[in-house]
């Protein structure tokens, strides 16, 4: 197994499937200033894919390129984490997920920037400033509708018991995480844990949301092992051309 | 009619370059002065405009009347001396 | 054009207003907000802006319906940026009409409630990926036709509206054509997308420009008002002398066997297209006229408890920090 290849999709799959899940708003948020904002979260997101697949494609060294990998795919060789491939369901819970992945994108492209490899350096570089404005409006929208009214805040605690189990699977290390560490490419992704839950505690609490006791955690995206049903939903949607007309230039 | 409180109206000014006064560029509606400042970032500089951006909300802004045009603007208008060109200094004298 | 069939208000004012009025409007300046100003061009122009607002909303959705299915990453990007400019520009266009004395609620509740239209070329269906170009190259092409022009309308919110938004646009239409240019150079099934794409919005984008000018009763005081900057007929026939060039060098056939170079009058000279259809689709009858409204209805519904929330957090944020001063 080639171990920074495997590294490298996971990065490139999360901002792939957070992206295309983000783009899905466009035309109808609550409010055109919101389209607006979700539609920069998600070419963000989709410029971070271009990057890191594009990488990951180098060093796989078998002539394919970000496209090929995103587009040509099955579920199974995918790498993002479970929480970013459900369903937006509703503008709280979108939002909800957006702030838990800011919350731990953060400190890991901060602490990816001192990377031994120089372009997951750069590409961290390039891709926290964004991130560090995602969770700047994720943070305030989850206080604001949390805190909002009545009903807004029982939206927010039901999606906050949705994603709940989605949110451990990231910090769980394994054989790439340990590889990438010996070789001081990425921390372990266990040390972030603890400024990850001070993040998520500090804004549900200022957003009057109760943070659920359960620390069960869903696993299988990162190892590609057990997807959702919902990615391979997503996937026939956005792979439709690339696998009707194969080989067709777009 | 409008059944619920409709977000208010903002007004956004924004610097372009360092060294710039902040400009007018548009408005738009936000629930607060952060978020406006939120909203503002997201739509109005899409395309690198902007390195500081002002919010006022637009029912603070108050405006002089057209009808008060004349008064205010014209007494302006005779201060010729305000203008360089005023002051006729021969060529002799160089770039001045 | 994104504005069709406005009708002008009439208006019943001081004659002696009204003659000062249009000579300001002669002498070329601009028009704000708290100047004086006729009620028939007040309600006209909220009519208009509101219009061309909702059209960039609904224009929304036959692109958006294709994000999700784009078929590179770069073209992901790339009609993703070109539908939130989409966005942009209807709130920009809102915030005009506003300070005319109507609330982005009001208008919008008029487009649900059916009291005000958008541009017919929405109710189109967008059924493949060359519809994404052909839009881009055809809709935003006949668009941009209306809107130049307008960068100069007397109404200074709006002229300011449309300036930002024709610099905005400049890269929508290329976008569609470059999309085009791959489809015509690639396989036989991308040829015939593109030529079943142009097939099916050629008429369509021909009906942008509005009714003929002999049919067209709306005219004169908007012209004179310069919130209507060129006739119905004038700026179809510029759409397609510059066009018809375009389709050719594409290698694509305009569906029209009447198409020919009248060396003459220095145009082309073009069928009509199906104005029956035209009034069909605009009085609610239009492939996707419910399915538009439907889509819109429920994105307003469904964002209810969103901007319900957003203000309650404000009020209670503003009472927290009185309390603690």
């Amino acid at each position: 197994m080639n171990h920074l290849f495997e590294f490298l999709l996971r990065q490139g799959d999360n901002a792939l499937v957070l992206g295309h899940r983000t783009s899905e708003w466009c035309g109808v948020a609550p409010a055109l200033e919101e389209d607006i904002a979700l539609a920069n979260t998600a070419l963000d997101l989709i410029g971070q894919t271009q990057l890191w697949l594009g990488y990951a494609a180098e060093v796989e060294g078998e002539g394919r390129t970000a496209n090929d990998l995103a587009f040509r795919r099955d579920a199974y060789d995918f790498r993002n984490m479970l929480m970013v491939e459900v369903p937006n369901e509703d503008f709280g819970r979108t939002l909800m997920r957006q702030f838990f992945f800011d919350a731990f994108q953060v400190p890991w492209l901060d602490a990816l920037q001192t990377s031994s490899d120089q372009r997951v350096a750069e590409i961290a570089a390039k891709s926290l400033k964004e991130a560090k404005y995602h969770i700047a409006r994720s943070a305030e929208t989850v206080i604001a509708l949390g805190d909002g009214t009545e009903d807004s805040n029982a939206r927010m605690q039901a999606a906050l018991a949705y994603l709940w189990p989605y949110t451990g699977e990231v910090f769980v290390d394994d054989d790439v995480d340990r590889a990438m560490a010996d070789q001081g490419v990425a921390p372990l992704p266990s040390t972030l844990r603890g400024q990850w839950t001070a993040t998520v505690t500090e804004t549900l609490t200022n957003a009057n949301l109760v943070q659920p006791e359960s620390g069960f955690a869903h696993a299988g995206g990162r190892s590609g092992k057990r997807h959702t049903e919902h990615l391979g939903h997503m996937l026939a949607t956005m792979q439709t051309l690339q696998r009707s007309y194969p080989g067709a230039v777009w | 009619m409008s059944t619920s409180k409709e977000w208010p109206l903002w007004e956004v000014f924004i610097r372009g370059q360092h060294g710039m006064s902040h400009r007018h560029v548009g408005s738009l509606h936000a629930a607060d002065a952060e978020h406006a400042i939120r909203n503002a970032r997201d739509v109005y500089t899409r395309r690198n405009e902007g390195v500081s951006i002002w919010v006022v909300e637009a029912a603070q802004i108050t405006a002089s009347s057209p009808s008060e045009k004349g008064p205010l603007y014209e007494p302006a208008r005779d201060k010729v001396y305000r203008h360089p060109t005023f002051y006729d200094i021969p060529e002799e004298v160089g770039k001045m | 054009m994104y504005a069709q069939m406005i009708k002008s208000e009439a208006t019943q004012d001081d004659p002696e207003m009204l003659a000062a009025f249009q000579a300001r409007i002669d002498a070329g300046e601009k028009i704000e907000p708290k100047d004086w100003m006729p009620e028939g061009y007040r309600k006209t122009l909220i009519r208009q802006i509101g219009q061309h607002a909702h059209s960039e909303i609904v224009g929304q959705l036959p692109e958006g319906n294709w994000i999700t299915r784009a078929p590179t990453l770069e073209r992901k990007a790339n009609l993703l940026a070109k539908v939130q400019d989409e966005a942009g520009h209807g709130l920009y266009l809102y915030c005009a009409a506003e300070t005319l004395g109507v609330s982005r609620d009001e208008l919008t509740e008029m487009l649900l409630d059916g009291r005000m239209k958008y541009s017919s070329i929405f109710n189109y269906p967008t059924l493949t990926w060359a519809d994404m170009g052909a839009v881009g190259w055809l809709v935003d092409g006949a668009a941009i036709m209306n809107q130049v022009p307008l960068q100069r309308t007397s109404y200074g919110p709006y002229a300011r509206a449309m300036v930002r938004i024709c610099k905005e646009e400049s890269f929508h239409q290329r976008q569609g054509f470059h999309i085009m240019m791959a489809m015509v150079n690639g396989s036989d099934a991308q040829k015939r997308m593109a030529q079943d794409a142009l097939n099916r919005f050629w008429y369509p984008a021909l009906m942008m420009f509005g009714p003929s000018d002999k049919d067209s009763v709306h005219s004169t005081q908007s012209m004179a008002w310069k919130i209507k900057m060129n006739t119905n007929d004038e700026l179809r026939q510029k759409f397609v002398d510059e066009t018809v060039p375009q389709a050719e060098y594409l290698g694509l056939t305009v569906p029209d066997e009447n198409l020919r170079w009248n060396e003459e009058t220095g145009h082309y000279d073009f069928s009509e297209p199906d104005w029956s259809e035209f009034f069909d689709v605009i009085s609610g009858n239009g492939p996707c006229n419910t399915d538009r409204l439907n889509a819109r209805q429920k994105a307003w519904d469904d964002g209810a408890w969103v901007r319900e929330a957003m203000v309650a957090h404000a009020e209670k944020k503003r009472a927290r920090k009185l309390a603690a001063e």
